[in-house]
């Protein structure tokens, strides 16, 4: 994975549920191609079309709250998101988010001045920056970074069982 | 220094001689549960890691209750991988039917005091109130533990939640669980301990203590706990004795101390869409509602039909409203018809379905339209989970949803004679 890296920013608020990023009605599709275009219809209807590769999305406290449902980080990771900034992570998304290799980070501060279409560059463990201005991020515990670092849960298992491909 | 239950039961998994908040431990859990959104997922990931084998077969259980019946025809596919799973890798039992898991977990006996469990769904808080430590994990994860066995835990740091005396006629364990979300909110809890005690929470019986239990997770909490007390042994089957150790420890270290009187609990509501909008119902009393539903794993339990069915005997739902029930597991389901309570509701009006999930998975049965305002007893709010999302739900006590169907607008129990 790149130490470094920088994306445009889609802006959103506090409490994210899950229920807005995946609505229940779509998790049973077949494939997350077709699950991941359903990403936040409730609140944006637009927003999954709309997203690119190696996007961020920067939002406020408590992202992804509510169920256990994978399938909205995994839609996320589908969607090719870079990495999500949050003021605060609620905790089955954080451990769902890592399994499936989608890189979290926590700022109190950069969700209240930045602005959606900003450009953030991000330097892993160390720090982020927007706008001119620079912000400290914590480094990653050192179990959940190998999980990413093997590109999810899935590899890190394949690797444990010799059967990476 | 003592410890908190949470560290107790993590402590008692683990063999680790003693832990603290922060700490990352491997426990190795006493039995896991996956449901029907994901036996498709799980099977699958399960595959794919190159596992071959489940851990340990009398530890795996499978349970179909969101998705049964079906209501899209490719649902009936996750049943297929559920049991696909069982015969190729192993699983102790596959549960078609008979409820909701989360009351299952505990009143089949799965979930017990003293255990560490894990589950593909939030809700799994719910089997604090029998003092286990349970919580939910995702489809991943899931197909790991399969394989594996282990599961690694951050030591949570802990909520002291205490309240004491004798709660007022009409007000109930759902109440309390809305008071103290509106009080800690929706990220109050997140990654913590929530562990109840007072002389309130020590005469509660298990069927209310489920409740809290349940919505511990709509904190953020990782585990909502109780104590062990003799009745809920007498529950989970289990002798008091050998789970004695995982009582409340006065030296232990809690992070925030909430302490209440039960006498000043009144009947709460979550208004729409967040279950921490929390106000008392005379805040918002005659607010015309459309739509009842009384369910859940929150309230879908035989007192919560009881309730109900004591408020509507003798009444028909008023005539804009339609009364959605439904039991939590066949069981409750068996002993509500034989004590009366189903009959009554029926008589009142009530549309009644077999114990799954039902509306509050919000895929079938009853879904809100456009500007429709629903008050449910489930456990969620959230925009659009219901149905439209222009459509409302409120959360509310059986009592307060009884009641509230008789009249058509949001109503105290103690109003409806």
């Amino acid at each position: 994975m790149e130490k470094s890296f920088e994306g445009r920013i889609w802006k959103l608020g506090d409490d994210i549920d899950t229920d807005i990023i995946m609505p229940t009605q779509w998790v049973t599709l077949d494939t997350m191609d077709e699950v991941k275009k359903h990403a936040f219809e409730p609140l944006r209807p637009e927003l999954a079309a709309a997203i690119q590769p190696g996007d961020i999305i920067v939002a406020g406290n408590n992202f992804g709250c509510g169920s256990s449902r994978e399938q909205a980080p995994e839609a996320l990771s589908a969607l090719k998101i870079k990495c999500i900034i949050a003021k605060s992570f609620a905790r089955i998304f954080f451990r769902n988010a890592i399994n499936n290799g989608l890189l979290l980070i926590e700022s109190k501060d950069l969700p209240d001045h930045c602005q959606e279409g900003d450009i953030v560059k991000v330097e892993i463990n160390h720090c982020i920056w927007c706008n001119g201005k620079e912000y400290d991020i914590p480094r990653i515990p050192e179990n959940i970074f190998q999980i990413i670092e093997d590109g999810g849960l899935v590899k890190s298992m394949q690797k444990r069982n010799h059967c990476l491909k | 220094m003592g410890h908190t239950l949470a560290e107790k039961i993590l402590m008692h998994n683990t063999g680790v001689a003693d832990c603290k908040p922060g700490d990352i431990v491997i426990t190795h859990p006493d039995c896991v549960m996956f449901h029907d959104i994901y036996t498709t997922n799980v099977y699958r990931k399960f595959k794919e890691m190159g596992f071959t084998k489940s851990w340990d077969a009398e530890k795996v259980i499978i349970m179909f209750d969101h998705l049964i019946p079906t209501c899209l025809p490719l649902d009936g596919d996750h049943m297929k991988h559920g049991y696909q799973f069982a015969e190729e890798f192993g699983a102790r039992k596959v549960h078609a039917g008979d409820g909701i898991c989360h009351q299952l977990m505990p009143e089949l006996g799965y979930a017990r005091p003293g255990n560490v469990v894990f589950v593909t769904d939030s809700h799994t808080t719910t089997y604090g109130a029998v003092s286990a430590f349970s919580t939910g994990i995702g489809y991943t994860e899931m197909a790991a533990i399969l394989g594996t066995g282990e599961m690694w835990v951050r030591v949570p740091s802990a909520i002291k939640i205490q309240i004491d005396g004798t709660l007022p006629d009409g007000v109930c364990s759902k109440d309390i669980a809305l008071r103290v979300l509106g009080d800690l909110k929706a990220a109050g809890g997140t990654y913590k301990s929530l562990e109840f005690c007072g002389s309130t929470i020590d005469a509660m019986p298990v069927d209310e203590r489920l409740t809290i239990a349940n919505m511990a997770v709509e904190c953020g909490a990782k585990v909502g706990l109780f104590a062990p007390t003799k009745e809920s042994c007498t529950y989970s089957n289990v002798n008091y004795d050998d789970v004695s150790w995982l009582h409340f420890d006065d030296d232990a270290e809690y992070e925030k101390v909430l302490t209440y009187k039960a006498e000043d609990m009144v009947p709460y509501i979550a208004a729409h869409p967040y279950v921490d909008n929390v106000k008392p119902l005379s805040e918002l009393e005659g607010m015309k509602v459309d739509k009842v539903f009384i369910g859940s794993c929150t309230n879908g339990r035989l007192q919560d039909l009881a309730a109900a069915a004591r408020i509507l005997d003798g009444h028909h739902i008023a005539p804009h409203i339609e009364l959605l029930i439904t039991p939590a597991s066949r069981s409750i389901f068996k002993q509500a018809i034989a004590l009366g309570y189903v009959e009554k509701l029926v008589r009142a009006g009530a549309m009644f379905t077999h114990p799954y999930c039902s509306l509050c998975e919000g895929r079938s049965g009853g879904l809100l339209c456009d500007d429709e305002v629903l008050l449910g007893t489930n456990n969620r709010n959230f925009l659009g989970r219901l149905g439209s999302p222009k459509s409302k739900t409120y959360l509310s006590s059986p009592a307060v949803a009884a009641a509230t169907a008789v009249t058509g607008y949001l109503t105290n129990p103690a109003d409806v004679k």
